[in-house]
């Protein structure tokens, strides 16, 4: 048993998602984890990825048909490599979401998507219906294609690995697409999926220019910052935003969710958080059955208080 | 050119949620069904799209059981020109979907595929990119924003750092992310004459597809619930929870 974990990355960088996918594949086929890293000039990734704890060997593709990781592109050149691999696994990021598919398709296997836990390597949990259900399935195929909800697989440690770089023989272009431009978010802040504390804002927002109340209580924390689905529908944040069943899974130490009801598919995406605080005026909203911590009152008063109580014990 | 849109039939998402107790699956018996929401906006794209004279005829191919009619008739009353159903009563997992799919797609042969990210149900998020990987297409997924020009379609993307854009060339799979559009109501008009419209009905096996499930659904089971419900009556009094009780701050 062996298994390759595609690492995901900027080309400079390594992104955290990846040391969940490796905490998967070690779970799975330890010590026999390899990492691929695909991309343009991205050998200081892989020299990252080499770190990483539990890797046996980074494969490296370094080309430019790599650069912004096209599933058409990147596709062809896992599949190429998955005879050596009983398992292919990425994290459940919109990357690996687009990615994995693709090469399940193409290898003639399931997928099994946003896996929770592991049971035996042909048997995995995954949340279905919003994680109103958790199904345990097996998966009849000779290379199983997963990927892995990051809140579930704690991250490996990024260093004390001291595996080999290889370079594997890169497989082009499909020319089927090609990369136009990124709008990225600029944010000081921690990110959202890796943040210790996170706190949300609903529609009770109002506005996009309200959202600085939450950035206050935020910084006093070193809090990222997210929104339920009706914010962001409601244009008051970005779409990178979004916590639900649909947008981004997290499960912080604290998380608290200030004006959110707590629609199902909003709950979802948060509900395995260590501790929940409900701050909303409406008692009967069923965010508080599962919180933790319920306040029921005036957002608008609320947070200004909440950042100076904050202050005050720093 | 033509478009093609799959609509899936789940349990509608108003719809708590009910584990069977003897844990084979969810209780779907006497439950409201619905169509996917995320493909309520595919096919509100490719109407928009026929509306800006850039699609000329729209089909909408649902896949399963009988009553997936329902499902094609809702896409019909938004104005769908007609309905294709691959019906069976066997479990259909997105591999087999995406395999079914293609094969009506090589009798149709449209030019550009819409179909929802992910459905509700299973929460799976495969479907359109194993189509567009068995079809050889390429796939745009997650759109936010679709323009079609010169055999080409400019879609934007939410990623989770943002924005993505990428050109693709037609024909080509589009899977839709929320803000892609808001989907309309079917109009009174439309609902009557959805009726009239035509719906073919295939077989899998018609097809040549062998839509045996890769996976084995060993068990479905309810989360652990949490206990939740605690009010504090204070800012003051949250703060000090959070730093002596939970201690997470």
């Amino acid at each position: 048993m062996a298994a390759l974990v595609v690492a995901e990355h900027d080309n400079r960088a390594l992104r955290p998602a990846t040391l969940n996918a490796v905490a998967a594949a070690s779970e799975i086929a330890a010590p026999e984890v390899d990492i691929l890293v695909a991309g343009k000039d991205c050998r200081s990734v892989a020299e990252a990825a080499a770190k990483i704890a539990g890797a046996r060997k980074v494969l490296l593709a370094d080309d430019a048909a790599y650069e912004h990781a096209l599933a058409e592109n990147v596709a062809p050149l896992v599949v190429g490599l998955a005879q050596n691999y009983s398992h292919l696994l990425a994290t459940a990021t919109t990357s690996g979401k687009n990615l994995m598919p693709r090469v399940a398709a193409m290898l003639d296997v399931m997928q099994i998507s946003d896996i929770s836990a592991v049971v035996s390597p042909d048997t995995f949990v995954r949340p279905i219906y919003a994680g109103n259900a958790l199904a345990t399935v097996q998966s009849k195929d000779p290379i199983k294609v997963v990927t892995a909800r990051g809140t579930a697989f704690p991250p490996v440690e990024a260093t004390g690995g001291t595996a080999a770089i290889e370079p594997v023989q890169t497989t082009g272009t499909t020319g089927l697409s090609e990369f136009v431009g990124a709008e990225l978010s600029k944010s000081e802040r921690p990110e959202l999926t890796s943040a210790r504390i996170v706190i949300s804002g609903g529609r009770g927002m109002q506005s996009g220019d309200n959202f600085h109340l939450l950035e206050k209580v935020a910084d006093k924390l070193g809090a990222a910052v997210g929104a339920s689905r009706a914010a962001v529908d409601a244009g008051f944040v970005p779409n990178d935003y979004q916590v639900g069943q649909t947008g981004k899974i997290v499960a912080p130490e604290l998380y608290i969710a200030v004006g959110i009801s707590g629609a199902i598919q909003h709950l979802a995406g948060m509900k395995d958080s260590k501790v929940i605080v409900a701050i909303n005026k409406d008692e009967e909203a069923p965010i508080f059955q599962i919180a933790d911590y319920g306040l029921v009152g005036d957002l608008f008063k609320i947070l200004p208080e909440l950042a100076d109580e904050l202050e005050r014990h720093q | 050119m033509k478009a093609l849109v799959a609509v899936k039939r789940v349990i509608d998402y108003n719809v708590k949620i009910r584990v069977k107790a003897d844990k084979t699956g969810v209780e779907t018996a006497n439950v409201k069904m619905s169509m996917n929401p995320f493909d309520e906006i595919a096919v509100e794209e490719a109407l928009r799209l026929r509306e800006a004279g850039i699609v000329s005829e729209i089909i909408a191919v649902s896949l399963g059981v009988a009553q997936c009619q329902e499902t094609i008739r809702t896409a019909l009353a938004m104005d769908a020109d007609r309905g294709i159903l691959v019906q069976t009563d066997a479990e259909l997992q997105p591999l087999a979907v995406a395999k079914l799919l293609k094969a009506v797609i090589l009798q149709e042969n449209p030019e550009i595929v819409i179909i929802g990210k992910q459905a509700i149900d299973d929460d799976c998020n495969q479907t359109g990119q194993m189509l567009s990987a068995l079809l050889g297409w390429p796939q745009a997924t997650f759109a936010s924003k679709v323009k079609i020009s010169d055999g080409r379609a400019q879609v934007t993307r939410e990623v989770d750092g943002g924005l993505e854009t990428v050109s693709i060339k037609l024909p080509a799979v589009i899977t839709t992310d929320l803000r892609l559009n808001e989907p309309r109501y079917a109009s009174l008009p439309n609902i009557m004459r959805a009726k009239k419209k035509p719906i073919a009905t295939m077989t899998p096996e018609a097809l040549g597809v062998d839509a045996t499930p890769h996976l084995v659904v060993l068990k479905v089971e309810e989360p652990a619930k949490r206990q939740g419900g605690r009010k504090v009556g204070s800012v003051a009094e949250l703060v000090d929870k959070l730093k002596t009780e939970a201690r997470v701050i």
